[in-house]
């Protein structure tokens, strides 16, 4: 057996300005070679794990360590930052920040130019490390060139080039759509398997990591390791759902069928998932059970974008000919790649930039007349990151600041306020300063400041980026009660499951057009869209069809419908 | 979006020219055109700048923004100061040629003429080689050369990071702009001062704590790729210092030098062909 590469022993960490510690008892080994996954909600402690491996701690956050961590043979405390990141390679979640180059080939040299690496031997290892990665044809590209999946093999370059012997993943997944998520799991297997170095991926999307072989799952809570253990073991156990981790949706269909999950039938993936013959009847019976759906019935239209065309002075013909209608009462999902116009159409709606032609209905109105301030008493707008949003220090003042700037009566601003911290939640907080509530919170608390202006439709720019399972939950369960509240809610997403699981209807950009507008269940289950939008087919899909069934969109939609009534129940 | 360098890639003797020394180059002659007002040799500047940027390959239409930009600011400079002190030129000279009289002290006088002649032409003589510098410079190559002129590397890398950011600051400032316009913050004209001055800090706020955030996840990325690590580095976009540098840097110099003379020569800093 080779020698571990990094290797905690009864590790404990607190960090300085925290009165718990956020490690405890961490005992883990990594050796050359090998594929790990650590998986755990937010504030599970995985985190901090990372940046003890890759030297960030203590180098840059302090704290009390306790036990020991030795990397590559020796403790890792009498390290620098940059000896350890010889050995370790962190590939970051933010994608933008870590480019730091101007071009691509500047970037994968950062490194090496640090590293005093003669010029002739960089131009050398740059070129190599790019054509492994498949990026050498855009060496001179600068990062608003790039793709978000190739900013990522940009950066996986960026520290292959120092041949080190880790790489650690943190989030790989998290700014990707998923076909290009698929793309950079298949990517990383393939760096390991040319350098046969160690690979660690912190991500709490197990189905998406395990698209390729792991060889082992830590899972992490509570500053713990709860399990370190092969991908079947664990998946076979109930220790995922306990710890607000989500099982894949292959397995958690099945469990509803009542097939039980074995560790023998190789559950880590739904290829190689060994299904009894016992185990696709139950599932034929489960699906067969689902009575007819009654057809919804018809709603009025909310909003109507009727032949939309626009393009930016650039010459950038950004959307082509959109026709769309949201209807009151729903939750709809706009989808689509990068750059296929799905942000350009919300800012269409929202009066930030002017099509040149095409008219936008609200409530039977034409709207070409209305201002941005006057657009956003009807349409709400908020951004992804809530932090681009908040411009007071306190919530109760952040939230009344919409309607002070329209000059309401203080009595009323007041009234509306607590309702609208009410209706997230946030009442018992008006008094608080940001600064002292979680994202989560601050996230609601921007969604109640768009509320206080009472907008019948709010549009949300990926408002789950980067939640876990629990606050993905928290949120989209808000979401859909605002709904039943008779708010609309348009999502711009990539994310599938959010898609599936919560908007009834979605819609898929690609190239300025639209090429879907269906139920979810439908759109991902037809190939040709899932490929035109880059989206992935759901393992519901392919679980449908190893079982035989008929209609993987209905068996798809009778998940959905099944999960919902567990849920509620 | 605004680019402030607008790398242009060419083959020609100027873009081989390493940049630090281009920099040194415009200084030197931004320099020159300011401290002489002889029209002759601001001429001559003018001519040089031109042919230098035609060596290059630059094309004028490659550029036209910042030309059309510029011109539009002559013109501005000019009226205005033809407005304020339309008998400038009369006083600097000590002569008066009038060659039209209009309304009341607004006389058109050979003089004055000269005066406008010589703003003119300091613009012509230094916005070429402005241009010159920031579409033949690669701005890593910039921060390359810097370096080797003994300017520290964390202060000569921080030239490259601001380029490779400002337009994702610029980006983010906008949309978070359209954001808080949708909330009611007012930026246009139609606002009095105040609303306008506490609508700024609307979008300043968010901006100041996102960029915070990115500068953490910057100096961690930087920090784990061993920025900072010796005292010396090495650049992917380096180059040595040839003959040629050394002339571009002595050419600067030696205008700066031309232009002093002149200064002495004629006893002030203008050349009177009036007298």
């Amino acid at each position: 057996m080779k020698d571990a590469l990094i290797k905690f022993e009864h590790f404990g960490f607190q960090y300085h300005a925290q009165s718990e510690p956020t490690l405890y008892d961490i005992n883990l080994e990594i050796r050359p070679g090998e594929k790990i996954l650590i998986a755990g909600p937010s504030g599970c402690g995985k985190s901090t794990l990372a940046h003890c491996i890759n030297g960030l701690i203590p180098f840059t956050y302090q704290g009390e360590q306790t036990g020991s961590l030795t990397i590559n043979g020796r403790e890792a405390r009498q390290q620098s930052i940059f000896e350890i990141s010889r050995t370790v390679g962190t590939v970051l979640q933010d994608l933008d920040g870590q480019f730091i180059g101007l071009t691509v080939a500047e970037d994968i040299a950062f490194a090496l130019e640090n590293d005093c690496v003669p010029r002739q031997e960089m131009l050398r290892r740059v070129e190599e490390a790019a054509r492994r990665v498949n990026i050498a044809d855009h060496l001179d590209h600068a990062p608003d060139e790039l793709s978000g999946g190739q900013k990522q093999r940009v950066s996986m370059a960026g520290i292959m080039v120092d041949n080190v012997k880790v790489f650690l993943f943190d989030e790989p997944l998290a700014n990707l759509d998923p076909a290009t998520g698929k793309q950079a799991i298949e990517v990383i297997e393939q760096i390991q398997k040319d350098t046969d170095a160690a690979v660690i991926i912190i991500e709490h999307r197990l189905e998406d990591v395990l698209w390729r072989d792991v060889d082992r799952i830590v899972l992490m809570n509570e500053g713990r390791i709860l399990a370190d253990t092969t991908p079947d073991q664990l998946l076979s156990s109930d220790l995922l759902t306990e710890n607000g981790i989500r099982e894949p949706l292959y397995l958690t269909a099945l469990k509803y069928a009542g097939v039980p999950i074995r560790e023998e039938a190789k559950p880590h993936s739904i290829r190689t998932l060994e299904l009894s013959a016992e185990d696709t009847e139950k599932v034929q019976t489960w699906y067969r059970a689902v009575g007819e759906k009654k057809p919804a019935e018809e709603k009025k239209p909310l909003l109507e974008a009727r032949n939309i065309d626009f393009t930016y002075e650039n010459g950038f013909h950004a959307l082509k000919d959109i026709s769309l209608t949201v209807k009151e009462g729903e939750l709809l999902a706009i989808v689509g790649t990068n750059g296929a116009g799905k942000s350009t159409f919300s800012k269409v709606v929202c009066g930030f930039e002017k099509q040149q032609k095409g008219s936008l209905i609200f409530e039977g109105q034409d709207m070409a007349d209305l201002s941005i301030k006057e657009r956003a008493d009807r349409i709400g707008y908020v951004m992804q990151n809530p932090n681009q949003m908040i411009s007071k220090p306190f919530i109760y003042d952040e939230v009344a600041f919409g309607l002070r700037l329209r000059g309401v009566p203080e009595g009323e601003v007041k009234d509306r306020v607590e309702d609208a911290l009410k209706t997230c939640g946030l009442y018992p907080f008006r008094k608080w300063p940001f600064s002292a509530i979680s994202y989560g919170q601050k996230k609601r608390a921007t969604i109640a400041s768009i509320l206080a202006l009472s907008p019948k439709l709010l549009i949300l720019d990926e408002p789950t980026a980067g939640q876990d399972y629990r606050h993905y939950t928290e949120i989209m369960e808000f979401l859909r009660s605002l709904g039943e509240q008779g708010i609309v809610v348009v999502m711009i997403t990539h994310d599938m499951h959010l898609m599936l699981e919560y908007a009834g209807r979605a819609v898929v950009f690609s190239q300025g057009q639209i090429i879907a507008d269906d139920a979810s269940a439908n759109i991902l289950t037809n190939p040709e869209i899932i490929r035109q939008a880059n989206l992935k087919e759901t393992s519901l899909y392919d679980l449908a069809l190893r079982c035989d069934i008929e209609s993987p969109a209905r068996f798809v939609q009778h998940f959905i419908d099944y999960e919902r009534e567990v849920r509620k129940a | 979006m605004i680019k402030l360098f607008n790398y242009i890639p060419r083959t020609s003797p100027i873009h081989a020219l390493t940049g630090a020394a281009k920099f040194a180059c415009m200084l030197c002659w931004t320099l020159a055109a300011m401290i002489t007002f002889d029209t002759r040799y601001l001429f001559i500047l003018t001519v040089l700048a031109f042919a230098l940027l035609r060596i290059s390959k630059i094309h004028l239409r490659d550029v036209k923004a910042l030309l059309i930009f510029t011109l539009i600011f002559l013109a501005m400079n000019n009226l205005l100061i033809y407005l304020f002190s339309p008998e400038h030129g009369v006083s600097i000279y000590g002569s008066q040629t009038v060659w039209l009289q209009l309304i009341g002290r607004y006389t058109i006088t050979a003089q004055q003429m000269l005066y406008h002649l010589n703003v003119i032409l300091k613009y012509t003589a230094t916005i070429p080689v402005v241009i010159l510098f920031v579409s033949t410079t690669q701005p890593s190559e910039f921060a390359a050369s810097l370096n080797k002129l003994g300017v520290s590397y964390r202060v000569s890398y921080s030239v490259s990071l601001a380029l490779r950011y400002i337009p994702d600051v610029l980006k983010e400032f906008h949309d978070i702009s359209l954001a808080q316009q949708a909330r009611g913050v007012e930026l246009s004209g139609k606002e009095s001062l105040i609303k306008r001055f506490k609508g700024a800090a609307a979008i300043l706020m968010p901006l100041i704590l996102s960029s915070l955030e990115r500068i953490e996840v910057v100096s961690n990325a930087m920090e784990l790729r061993c920025f900072g690590k010796g005292d010396k580095r090495t650049w992917y976009r380096g180059q040595d210092f040839r003959s040629g540098d050394y002339l571009t840097i002595a050419l600067g110099v030696a205008l700066i030098v031309v232009a002093i003379l002149l200064n002495v020569l004629n006893g002030s800093r203008y050349w009177n062909p009036f007298i």
